[in-house]
């Protein structure tokens, strides 16, 4: 298994959020995760990114122990994040913010940010431009290409789709999908557009007062009654 | 005609030195974003190491443009292990830490080396400006600032160390996820602005009074021209040093150096209520 959780917990303070998570990925997978606001699904994300300390239960990623792991050791092992609300580098440029991305890249930086542009074609003219000016779905294709420089093995999507206009959430899907296609990447995604969760998820983990509670196919997730139930959201 | 050069030459020296006192600041309290009241005491260590340096037998230039600098960079790092990293967002706490340690370094230094004040001779000697004389040296603190600015910015615009740096004091959470330990970095940051506070109190010693308390003369022209530099530090600061320096200078020419600090000061608190982001809140937005 590339990444492998056990009963974790934590939380914010004395406030417990995850009760006892426990799933796997293995490598090449593309899982989302789905649930209603305040079920877990951020604070899962940055437990595992290591932002949370977990207060139990454990994390592996390719086989070693990372639960007391800082950010920077995971975004080492080969962990990519691409958080909420994007956090792009607002004073930086857009080209300046791929560079941040090229710090664990192992090969050469202007390369990779032209491989990656090529799977950005919108980022292209934007380059010189502080990436604080950009929209936020041109906001969102930065920080996805971002992450990417660095080649990460895995990478954690948190609510990408989330003030995005459809245009751009189309063409993310289909960078994803095209991305999949070409490189050996491991996904897991937090996602509340339930036609961007089922067109990139092979499975679909439910996710519900901090525990993992279900598994679906994205087939099942279509049908709008049966998820009204896990979601609330009767999409 | 003679003395309108006499007073532009000191009028950049003046902004010379405004913007060497001020650099370093710039980076621990602009960029940092940390109320390093002990920045005057910085200052202060960088010209006694020159002082002590050339006194015993270093030469002048090496103690005042690299031992003085890289002692209290050394001294920063110290300092930002053993304090300041543990009060990171603590802003109030950071004042007072720093204003601890300020008072701690005064007392140290005085009972070490004395409450008296110490010299070296300003090297260079004079040159004319029409039938004035003026000093050489003037000079050489306006071409060290120049460089300092011109480093700085070369170092934060056109090195990957710069790019982190920048990256990391704007969100070092997001650093953290692309593999830069922003603990690290800090660390380095501190240091590096405690080096230019140093290479400030070497450069200036020549022509300043060395002694324990002389810091207390440079905190609050550099804390009122870092902001009202604002965010983009080097920018900014050169602005407003430029800015401060020319009221100053021009004040005490008028009237005393006394009336040229309270000068500087009144328009300092004039621009902040303009302009409460600072200079480069409101033009140069995009510069650094």
């Amino acid at each position: 298994m590339m990444l492998s959780v056990q009963g974790l917990r934590s939380g914010y303070g004395r406030i417990p959020i995850l009760a006892g998570v426990t799933f796997a990925v293995a490598e090449g997978e593309f899982v989302g995760i789905l649930g209603h606001n305040g079920m877990g699904k951020t604070t899962l994300l940055r437990t595992l990114m290591g932002y949370l300390p977990a207060t139990a239960g454990t994390v592996s990623f390719e086989g070693r122990d990372i639960t007391a792991g800082t950010p920077t050791a995971r975004a080492r092992a080969g962990i990519g994040f691409v958080p909420q609300g994007r956090e792009i580098f607002s004073s930086l440029s857009v080209y300046e913010n791929l560079r941040m991305g090229c710090l664990l890249s192992r090969s050469d930086e202007r390369r990779t940010i032209e491989e990656v542009l090529e799977m950005f074609p919108r980022l292209k003219r934007l380059l010189d431009r502080p990436g604080g000016a950009l929209s936020g779905g041109e906001q969102q294709l930065l920080a996805l290409a971002r992450c990417l420089c660095g080649a990460p093995k895995l990478i954690l999507l948190d609510e990408p789709t989330e003030g995005i206009q459809p245009s751009i959430i189309e063409e993310i899907i289909e960078t994803l999908q095209a991305l999949r296609r070409v490189r050996e990447v491991t996904f897991i995604l937090v996602e509340q557009n339930l036609k961007f969760l089922t067109a990139l998820s092979q499975r679909i983990l439910i996710i519900q007062k901090g525990q993992i509670t279900r598994e679906m196919s994205p087939e099942a997730i279509a049908d709008p009654e049966l998820i009204a139930e896990f979601v609330g959201m009767g999409a | 005609m003679a003395l309108t050069g006499l007073l532009l030459f000191n009028t950049l020296t003046g902004i010379a030195t405004l913007v060497l006192i001020c650099l370093g600041l710039g980076i621990i309290y602009g960029m940092m974003k940390i109320i390093n009241l002990a920045h005057g005491e910085f200052v202060m260590l960088g010209a006694y190491v020159t002082v002590f340096a050339a006194n015993a037998g270093v030469n002048l230039w090496v103690a005042m443009l690299i031992l003085a600098p890289v002692a209290v960079g050394l001294i920063g790092l110290v300092v930002e292990r053993c304090f300041i990293r543990f009060l990171y967002g603590r802003i109030i706490d950071t004042m007072l830490a720093s204003w601890g340690l300020s008072l701690a370094i005064i007392g140290i230094v005085t009972s070490l080396f004395g409450n008296t004040v110490r010299g070296i001779s300003a090297p260079l000697g004079s040159f004319p400006i029409g039938h004035y004389r003026t000093s050489l040296y003037g000079v050489f603190i306006i071409a060290v600032a120049v460089l300092a600015v011109v480093g700085l910015y070369a170092l934060l615009r056109m090195t990957r160390f710069g790019l982190v740096v920048r990256a990391t004091m704007g969100n070092p959470r997001m650093a953290a996820a692309l593999g830069v330990a922003p603990p690290r970095i800090y660390m380095a940051t501190f240091a590096l602005g405690a080096g230019f506070a140093g290479l400030a109190g070497g450069v200036l010693a020549p022509v300043s009074g060395v002694s324990p308390v002389m810091g207390a003369a440079f905190i609050a022209r550099a804390f009122i021209t870092v902001l009202g530099g604002g965010p983009a530090i080097i920018t900014g600061t050169s602005i407003a040093s430029a800015l401060f320096g020319s009221i100053d200078e021009f004040a005490t020419f008028l009237t005393t150096p006394v009336f040229g600090q309270v000068a500087l000061l009144l328009a300092a608190i004039i621009m902040i209520r303009f302009l409460p982001q600072g200079i480069t809140g409101r033009v140069f937005r995009r510069s650094l």
